[in-house]
């Protein structure tokens, strides 16, 4: 792609990012509420549009038309800064990701460096906003959304390390270009690390843990913290969080489809394009909600341990693996 | 020798007087100074002692016409023991007069004692001396009066109109606030501010309105407060203006997940008063309704734990087979969850056409269910990292503090009412009492889920042998009576006509009936000034004395395990409360 900005492409894209992040955060809604409803013998929404479609947008249209409301001890910049530390990033985000070949907002040289670095704003999303609402619920929800993005930030980077270390580039459409069937896809690519589907693995339960979805989500868990660090925020302030989150969600698995799972290639070496992008992000966001659904919420203690004890020791011996199987073959 | 001679030579005969009341409790009238004495003396040195404070409560005497023999005193104390060696409850009685009305505290000897002892004072006035924190605890701090006094009126139409001035409502916010210094607690320690978190009285994870304030150290529990009240509704005061007959529908609503199981244990007690008998197929539709709600109780239970362990779709899942078990409760009673089905003297209609397919249905239907929730609960990693280990007590503090029930089974205790003291025909059948050791929240929810197996097998029981014959008593008392003959004959023409118009008019006596409800044991102390509404009815919940453990099952935890601790105890508030 040439080097120099092009203007016009650049604030189309971002329109159709946000457009796209909104667009995929109501159908992910609806999804979501339909998989909860099925894996519980319930039906879900059904009564707005066909199969409930429209169900999101009638919610939306609810939370637009709520006057958002700033709790009077609140600090009340950081209240109103926080969701949008959140919902920005997460949008800044998909400015790189290759959707197909030629679907990419600014294709750069250090995609995957642009995303990590708008993905760690997001954590001070949640901790201003958890401070900010002077609530002792949101503060308490806050700090444990701040340890435990930390805790799972390490192996998640160290994985990422070693893909690097093996795909020899951080631009994120050269990353999949290498992957053009199934059998190059990273995630079994032994001969580059006998344990790849272990980093992929890693990777994606880390990303979990990222986007403070269940069972890692300590941070809103409500029989306890009765809506963690968005308690106090009622309308869009409300609305912002919940659209970051699914936006991550989106971002946390269109990464690992393009680092391990050959983003938009096709398995089979034909027709590539965006559908199978789509399709492949899509079948790891139903095992997201998947396992929301299925699983009880650890403990603080239980996460930080899965991360300390065992994420973080194993993806150091994947990297220093991949390593010496670098420099050896 | 007998516990009254025991207790009368060791103590001197003056000070000991035993009282005949309608059950087989023996009732001891004791002088107030001996109180200590021969509470310690029974707990402590006796030969298979009484261990546990069952109960505590009080009488208002004053206008009580039916005495005879019983001491002169304004109010009565009541001291209920239960001994598990013994298989023996002991009845203490302390009379007092209205100008010193307070007795010694017994804290020392039950920690259990501190809210039964607040609940005295606060519903009649009885002061204790050397009680940590003489509070209100049911009604609110700033009430006037002590409700189940008898002067103190129980209707709103007996009172002032109400109004809320802008005083009156500002004094009902502050009443609400928590202030540490009241507890005993300093609000900061080293220059450090103390961090209070403040759960409900509307929150999430504590199953009805309460309101616990835990002292936090980062999230780990340093110690917990409790305050408890807000579903208050004076079911006790209510038992003194309603007939025997038309309380029956205020029972269900004391467990409001028992229903039925509340009617069973009250009527028992009031079928013992009466002596009615009641006939074999009305014992079976009993026994087969109770447990039917035991297992709608442990499924809700069941589905409300993992929620609040954090996994959403159990709960999904259990009310569904509620529901299917609803439809023969339903059809059975007409209502759901409170279907007021019992009558004095039997139950209000015999089963209907059908009823055995519905209940073989639901016993085909359910195991596979159990089976398939053990794998996805009771099996599940994350579930047992979540509750093995956590809110452990051990036997020793389960008595102490009145435990009663699946959480006393939990710690390896072999303790079933139905099983101990048989009661409405519970000795015809088989069933096991299933057990857990450790004593913790995932022994506890062990013996539920066994439970629920069992009830199943009692009712399968049920189901086969449901015997032929009336369904409710024909003995004069039972309310109402049976139509058939009223028409035929004169004497039942005229009770139904009394039963129906005034009520029944039970005599003149006292009596106590437990049974093994769904939390616990739930018993009532009912007394009969001979009179067509109770003198006084004390209903003896389980949830009262769990809920008041939470602060010694939650210290040292963290906020989760206080969520997960709160689950595993299955209370609810109306039972707490009253």
């Amino acid at each position: 792609m040439n080097e120099s900005i092009n203007i016009p492409w650049l604030v189309g894209s971002l329109v159709a990012a946000i457009a796209f992040v909104a667009l995929n955060a109501s159908m992910l809604v609806w999804l979501e509420r339909k998989v909860a409803g099925h894996i519980q013998r319930r039906i879900g929404p059904k009564e707005v549009g066909p199969f409930g479609l429209f169900q999101s947008f009638a919610d939306g249209l609810k939370l637009m038309s709520k006057q958002l409301i700033v709790p009077e001890c609140s600090d009340r910049i950081l209240f109103k800064v926080a969701p949008l530390l959140v919902m920005v990033p997460a949008i800044m985000s998909f400015v790189v990701i290759p959707f197909s070949e030629n679907l990419v907002a600014r294709n750069i040289n250090i995609g995957l460096l642009v995303i990590f670095a708008f993905a760690s704003v997001n954590v001070l999303g949640l901790l201003l906003g958890g401070w900010g609402s002077a609530n002792k619920y949101a503060v308490i929800s806050g700090a444990r959304a701040v340890s435990q993005n930390v805790a799972y930030e390490i192996p998640m980077l160290v994985t990422v390390v070693t893909m690097i270390m093996v795909t020899q580039t951080m631009n994120l459409n050269e990353i999949v270009l290498q992957q053009p069937d199934i059998f190059h896809w990273y995630i079994f690519r032994l001969n580059a690390s006998p344990l790849m589907p272990v980093a992929f693995l890693i990777f994606f339960v880390c990303s979990m843990a990222e986007t403070n979805r269940a069972p890692f989500d300590l941070g809103e868990a409500e029989s306890e913290l009765v809506a963690g660090f968005h308690t106090e925020y009622a309308g869009m302030g409300f609305g912002l969080f919940f659209l970051g989150e699914y936006a991550n969600v989106f971002i946390g698995c269109s990464l690992a489809t393009i680092l391990f799972l050959g983003g938009w290639q096709s398995p089979f070496g034909v027709f590539p394009g965006v559908w199978w992008f789509l399709l492949k992000v899509y079948t790891l966001i139903f095992v997201v909600m998947w396992a929301r659904w299925t699983f009880p919420r650890t403990t603080l203690y239980g996460l930080l341990n899965l991360s300390w004890k065992i994420l973080i020791p194993i993806s150091l011996f994947n990297l220093v693996l991949t390593g010496v199987m670098l420099k050896v073959f | 020798m007998d516990i009254i001679e025991e207790l009368q030579n060791r103590f001197g005969p003056d000070g000991i007087t035993p009282q005949a009341t309608r059950d087989a409790i023996p009732t001891l009238w004791i002088a107030p100074d001996l109180v200590p004495g021969v509470l310690g003396y029974l707990k402590g040195q006796a030969e298979r002692p009484y261990r546990m404070l069952y109960d505590l409560t009080a009488i208002d005497e004053r206008v009580r016409v039916h005495r005879d023999g019983q001491p002169a005193g304004d109010f009565t104390l009541v001291y209920h023991l239960l001994s598990f060696e013994r298989n023996e409850d002991l009845r203490l009685k302390v009379a007092l007069g209205e100008d010193r009305l307070a007795a010694k505290s017994v804290i020392s000897l039950w920690p259990s004692a501190n809210w039964y002892e607040r609940e005295a004072w606060d519903m009649f006035g009885i002061a204790f001396e050397g009680h940590p924190r003489l509070s209100r605890i049911l009604m609110p701090p700033h009430w006037q009066g002590h409700p189940l006094r008898k002067d103190h009126p129980a209707r709103a139409t007996d009172m002032e109109p109400f109004t809320l001035s802008e005083e009156k409502e500002e004094l009902e916010e502050q009443a609400l606030r928590f202030r540490p210094e009241e507890w005993g607690i300093a609000k900061s320690v080293d220059g450090k501010e103390v961090l209070f978190l403040n759960l409900g009285p509307q929150h999430p994870g504590t199953h009805g309105p309460f309101r616990i304030v835990v002292e936090l150290d980062g999230e780990e529990i340093v110690d917990a407060f409790l305050d408890i009240g807000f579903h208050h509704r004076g079911a006790e005061k209510m038992g003194e203006r309603q007939s025997w007959h038309t309380y029956i529908p205020y029972t269900d609503r004391v467990d409001y997940l028992g229903g039925i199981m509340n009617n069973f244990a009250y009527l028992l007690a009031v079928e013992q008063l009466a002596g009615i008998e009641v006939p074999d197929r009305g014992k079976l539709i009993r026994i087969m309704m109770a447990e039917l709600f035991r297992i709608s109780n442990h499924l809700v239970w069941y589905g409300t734990f993992v929620m609040d362990v954090g996994a959403m779709s159990p709960v999904f899942f259990t009310f569904n087979d509620r529901e299917r078990l609803f439809a023969i409760v339903k059809a059975v009673c007409g209502a759901r969850m409170h279907p007021n089905w019992f009558r004095i003297g039997g139950v209000a209609e015999d089963l209907p056409r059908g009823w055995e397919g519905l209940v073989r249905d639901f016993l085909a239907y359910l195991p596979r269910r159990l089976k398939e929730y053990d794998r996805m609960v009771l099996k599940n990693r994350l579930f047992k990292a979540r509750t093995q280990g956590i809110g452990a007590i051990t036997l020793e503090e389960a008595v102490e503090w009145g435990v009663t029930g699946p959480n006393l089974r939990a710690c390896d205790f072999e303790w079933d009412f139905r099983k101990k003291r048989p009661y409405g025909g519970y000795d015809q059948l088989e069933f096991d009492v299933p057990t857990a050791e450790r004593g913790d929240c995932y022994a506890r929810a062990l013996v539920r889920v066994e439970e629920i197996r069992q009830s199943l097998r009692i009712i399968g029981q049920c189901l086969d042998h449901m015997p032929d014959g009336p369904y409710k008593s024909r003995h004069p008392l039972a309310t109402p009576p049976l139509k058939g003959r009223t028409m035929h004959d004169i004497e039942t023409l005229i009770d139904h006509f009394l039963g129906v118009s005034w009520g029944p008019v039970v005599p003149a006596g006292e009596c106590f009936h437990a049974i093994e409800a769904t939390k616990g044991s739930n018993g009532y102390y009912l007394i009969s000034d001979g009179g067509v509404i109770p003198y006084r009815v004390r209903i003896r919940t389980p949830s009262f004395a769990h809920v008041q453990m939470l602060p010694l099952m939650s210290r040292g935890f963290m906020i989760p395990d206080l969520m997960a601790i709160i689950g595993s105890i299955d209370f609810v508030m109306g039972d707490v409360d009253r």
